[in-house]
């Protein structure tokens, strides 16, 4: 009975060095679990796919670094496959800290492509505004952003003498971590513009976007980490979110575990109330 | 005046925007309503900033609870906000650096720690104490477990596939998720028409400070 007691009342700096251990000891040992493709990732790569190369993509970065660790990795992974399908990006971001994020994600793309600014990609940087900023751009991308992130006026890039507004825009993906976010996209560029929008985001958001899901507004979402890894998986180059996702199995399994020991020490300890005290289960949960 | 204007500009502006929908010919003054909106948010940003700046400032001269914090956030500021107007924010300047090595990591941690949290706070007050808490309990634990590949690796080839986390998973998402997603949506849907006619006609004014 001492055990379940012990149990009931665990120290929260246990359960936080199990987490702890159950991250970091997958990330230094592999285990290499496959990653299983979901209809709502594949119909992004898809799309992508049946896009004819040198299409225009609009990449939105609109999330910040606290979201960075779930949602980079995707959007990484989406350059690639736009820039190994010969497409052309253009950056921007409703988010202020996401344009610089935009830059460390084209610097790895630049490294690894032969892309030239101004000809292959743009970034936009940010604009204030959320729904309105999309709106319009349905007018025209220069009067929003006469200038790109670093001062060139928008009107002498190549890429951007071919695209005026969101008409000439073939996909749009929007990386979101909130407000403004997908749902702003999907508002204004899907229902005003008829434009096709894809989604990436954190996996506690993913949920609120299935309703778009399902009636066509979104044509695919990559959820969370698992998203990423999916999308790794897609563009056959495992990197970052694939790696991380043997961590996230473990964690999960171990909150499972902890869920479940708490279960029986509460069902044990309820049978024999006098056993219970303090924060023992039975009595109002305290504060986490 | 100073309540009568501010809900002048506001019904005007939100009505032009709302019959553009229905009248196309007047597109170009909407349009030219939210280009004065995105240069409004422009200045609202610098208010924000200036506003943030004048309260860490007054923490830090009446010695307020956490007033080192304050320092700190001055200081940072100031930093990146030089290192931006001095040597740009392009790729490889100090304002890049200072992102990457101190923004990004420091506030991903800060994200990071609240697995721990959840962790414990899943631990003490995730009980199955009624029927409806255990139905919550089983749809967490099948959604914990489809949502990461050790939830279909685990699964044996003569396990029935409408029992394997993976399976249930995606039922949970796409049926009953999204049956109250989509509840939620259009509740909040309708309360921000209703929001918004309230402050078009001038009902609602707490944005002009009122109660």
């Amino acid at each position: 009975m001492k055990f379940v007691q012990w149990l009931a009342n665990i120290d929260r700096r246990i359960l936080f060095l199990l987490i702890a251990a159950s991250v970091i000891v997958p990330l230094l040992v592999p285990l290499g679990m496959p990653v299983k493709v979901t209809p709502q990732a594949e119909a992004i790569y898809e799309e992508v796919e049946a896009l004819p190369s040198g299409s225009t993509v609009l990449v939105a970065f609109d999330y910040d670094p606290a979201a960075a660790p779930e949602v980079h990795p995707m959007g990484l992974a989406f350059l690639r496959h736009c820039f190994n399908k010969k497409h052309k990006v253009v950056i921007m971001a409703l988010w202020p800290q996401g344009a610089q994020l935009a830059v460390s994600a084209m610097a790895e793309m630049t490294d690894e492509y032969d892309l030239e600014y101004g000809r292959d990609y743009v970034n936009l940087g940010y604009k204030a505004g959320g729904d309105i900023v999309i709106k319009s751009m349905g007018a025209s991308i220069a009067d929003v952003f006469p200038r790109d992130m670093a001062g060139r006026p928008t009107a002498s890039l190549p890429l951007m003498k071919k695209i005026s507004s969101l008409n000439d825009i073939d996909l749009i993906m929007a990386l979101s971590a909130g407000d403004p976010g997908i749902p702003a996209w999907v508002r204004v560029a899907n229902a005003l513009f008829q434009k096709k929008v894809a989604g990436g985001c954190t996996a506690v958001s993913a949920p609120q976007f299935f309703p778009y899901l399902q009636t066509g507004q979104l044509l695919g979402l990559l959820g969370g980490l698992k998203g990423a890894a999916e999308y790794e998986t897609l563009v056959e180059r495992p990197d970052a979110a694939t790696r991380r996702m043997d961590s996230q199995s473990i964690a999960h399994l171990v909150i499972i575990i902890f869920i479940i020991f708490a279960n029986i020490s509460y069902f044990i300890l309820r049978r024999r109330p006098e056993a219970s005290s303090g924060g023992a289960p039975g009595a109002p949960p305290p504060s986490p | 005046m100073r309540r009568e204007i501010p809900m002048i500009v506001a019904f005007v502006a939100g009505v032009i925007i709302i019959l553009e929908f229905f009248v196309p010919a007047l597109t170009p003054v909407s349009s030219r309503i939210q280009n004065w909106y995105l240069v409004v948010v422009a200045f609202a940003i610098l208010v924000g900033a200036f506003n943030l700046l004048r309260l860490n400032y007054m923490k830090v001269r009446h010695r307020r609870t956490d007033w080192p914090f304050a320092i700190l956030l001055i200081v940072g500021f100031f930093t990146m906000a030089l290192a931006g107007l001095i040597g740009g924010i392009d790729e490889g300047t100090a304002f890049d650096w200072l992102f990457n090595y101190f923004v990004y990591p420091m506030s991903s941690t800060m994200f990071a720690l609240l697995a721990f949290f959840v962790a414990s706070a899943a631990y003490r007050a995730f009980r199955a104490r009624t029927v409806d808490s255990t139905l919550l309990l089983a749809a967490a634990f099948i959604v914990m477990l489809g949502q990461v590949p050790i939830g279909s690796i685990w699964v044996p080839s003569w396990w029935p596939f409408f029992l394997s986390p993976d399976w249930l998973k995606d039922r949970i998402m796409d049926i009953g998720n999204t049956a109250g997603q989509r509840a939620i949506l259009i509740g909040a849907s309708l309360g921000v028409v209703s929001t918004s006619l309230r402050i078009l006609l001038g009902i609602e004014r707490s944005y002009l400070g009122e109660e």
